[in-house]
């Protein structure tokens, strides 16, 4: 499988991340390059394999549902670019 | 007496109990030692003033008597742990200005034994190369160089600042994390010891993430016994990470030396790839032999699916990237850019704050993850995951303790070599490192030998689940036998690293 200019497009969209027109050719070569690399996966007998999901065998741990931690707005806001009355800020959402 | 930046971990210690140098000294001669290397660019932040105000608290405790494993120890940290009140960027612009208010679970087991932090140390961005030249903060240069030659040599990546910290003598030792050989592979290239233990025995907690699944932190150091030393201190259970083991923690130190009579060790035929270098099929071969004269018994096994961990790889990594670095949106931390409306602003925050090569595998794993081609690719490559696993485990079932490899299929290039347009020119650095990840087992990467231009190279031991006692029993008898490798100092205007 390969990628043309408009799945290009549509993959940095999804992916939000803004590509200018100049940049898509370069991009769908390079994005190219790496699916044909991948290819070979289609080679492999996978019938009947199970896939995996969990890297040691373990059971996923469990711990009681309470409030472990909060109170800290403050360290939680420090880092962001926009706050205001400890709120984060973004361009308007809803016209 | 030696240099104090010459000293390994384990004779640091024993002088310091001793009183016979004090934490403060130690600390001195190690912030001397990082200014006078900044030509190697191998630290994105210094922080000689946290490492004098440790390492006088170490000094105190070490006089009553409450010293802890690594009081006193300075150590470099991988800029991909988060550091309270030091920032942390995982070296890409996104996270140019980001000053955690937390510390890492790995970072906090370093400071509770007592270790001293010199500062943060250069890495690729968000952990996604394999040269150290993906950094925001430009590339590492290698403290090694070619005979006869003044060209810039890389250090591996991705932890390439912490593998050419620690064998340009900056840090005893220092951490990295290892996806897919980011900790072995530069290890490698710089004559050092670093070892990505199993998936789970270290927490992730306080990590900048990259793949989820394949993320796990490891110690760097100059000799077998250091690396044993760091690991006993960073890994060990966190209720943070789901993911981490309640599992007693070894003293790995006491394995290193240990016998390996009878052990079987396997010699993986799928290993001998095209392009190996004559250096490095020499090496493994005299790697085999060094092993069998201690009595270890020398088997050829077969991991059929090794050629397609690779691919595979370059599956399930940039997936599981892409949704991680999903939280870089300009909201909550980090850069931000302005836009016409809210994903305007997302568009253009993330393509001003991630680099090349890290919007490239975000790309790629935002395509393997989408409507239509998830079957195809992701579901697939876990399939495939499974297969390389089964090798692993059939191959263990056989007896077989450790796995003897080549770490890279040849030493370090120079800095620009690889620019090619094909990035998977690049992502082949990793072929033998990456399986290791895939199974979820440890690895380690001891120094072998010199190849012919006088660069570094590698033996990666592979190991069954949680047992990196066998690995460092196994790579003391290496590590005995090839001897250590020290750059020539360079770099220092002085003459003196």
């Amino acid at each position: 499988m390969s990628v043309d200019a408009d799945t290009v497009r549509r993959i940095a969209h999804l992916a939000r991340i803004a590509v200018a027109e100049d940049e898509i050719s370069h991009l769908q070569g390079e994005l190219n390059a790496i699916l044909a690399f991948v290819e070979q996966l289609a080679a492999v007998d996978v019938a009947n394999v199970e896939p995996m999901t969990s890297v040691t065998p373990m059971a996923m741990k469990k711990r009681p549902d309470v409030v472990t931690d909060g109170e800290i707005a403050e360290q939680v806001l420090r880092n962001a670019p926009a706050t205001q009355d400890g709120f984060f800020l973004v361009p308007k959402v809803v016209e | 007496m030696t240099e104090l930046t010459d000293l390994t971990i384990a004779q640091a210690r024993d002088l310091l109990r001793n009183r016979k140098i004090s934490a403060a000294e130690l600390a001195e001669a190690h912030v001397a030692a990082v200014e006078g290397a900044r030509a190697l660019n191998a630290f994105v932040e210094e922080t000689p003033q946290s490492a004098r105000a440790m390492a006088k608290a170490a000094d105190a405790r070490l006089a009553n008597g409450t010293a802890g494993p690594l009081e006193g120890i300075p150590l470099g940290v991988k800029d991909l742990f988060c550091t309270r009140d030091v920032r942390t960027t995982a070296a890409s612009r996104i996270l140019e200005n980001f000053v955690p208010t937390y510390e890492s679970t790995v970072t906090s087991n370093l400071w509770r034994d007592g270790a001293v932090m010199l500062g943060k140390l250069n890495n690729d961005e968000f952990a996604m190369g394999s040269s150290n030249e993906t950094s925001f903060f430009g590339p590492v240069v290698s403290p090694w160089r070619r005979k006869g030659s003044n060209q810039d040599i890389v250090p591996g990546g991705s932890s390439g600042g912490s593998a050419a910290a620690v064998a340009a003598r900056l840090c005893l030792g220092a951490t990295g994390t290892d996806t897919g050989g980011s900790i072995r592979q530069p290890a490698a290239y710089s004559g050092i010891v670093g070892i990505k233990p199993t998936y789970g025995r270290c927490s992730r907690w306080g990590i900048v993430a990259f793949a989820s699944s394949l993320d796990q932190a490891g110690p760097f150091a100059r000799t077998v016994t250091d690396a044993a030393i760091l690991l006993r201190s960073m890994a060990g259970h966190d209720p943070k990470d789901t993911t981490s083991v309640d599992r007693a923690v070894p003293d790995y130190e006491a394995a290193v030396g240990r016998s390996i009579k009878g052990m079987k060790v396997g010699i993986p035929k799928e290993y001998r790839v095209d392009g190996m270098g004559a250096d490095v099929e020499a090496l493994w071969q005299r790697g085999a032999d060094w092993l069998k004269e201690s009595g270890a018994e020398i088997v050829a096994v077969s991991l059929p699916h090794t050629r397609y961990a690779l691919p595979a790889y370059y599956i399930v990594a940039p997936a599981e990237a892409s949704s991680n670095l999903a939280r870089y949106d300009g909201v909550r931390y980090g850069l931000r850019e302005p836009g016409r409306d809210v994903i305007d602003m997302y568009e253009h925050t993330r393509a001003a704050g991630f680099g090349k090569e890290v919007r490239r595998r975000i790309m790629i794993g935002t395509y393997v993850l989408s409507a239509g081609y998830y079957d195809a690719y992701y579901l697939r490559a876990q399939k495939v995951r499974t297969l390389i696993k089964r090798d692993f485990e059939q191959c263990f079932a056989q007896g077989v303790a450790a796995i003897l490899t080549p770490t890279t299929p040849s030493a370090a290039f120079a800095v620009g070599e690889k620019s090619s347009a094909d990035p998977v020119e690049m992502y082949l650095n990793d072929v033998f490192t990456v399986t290791v990840n895939m199974a979820g087992l440890p690895g380690l990467s001891v120094p072998g030998g010199l190849d012919a231009s006088g660069l570094p190279l590698g033996l990666q031991l592979i190991g069954q689940p949680f047992e990196e006692e066998t690995l460092f029993a196994l790579a003391s008898v290496i590590e005995r036998a090839a001897g250590a490798f020290t750059p020539e100092p360079w770099w220092s205007a002085s003459g003196q690293a």
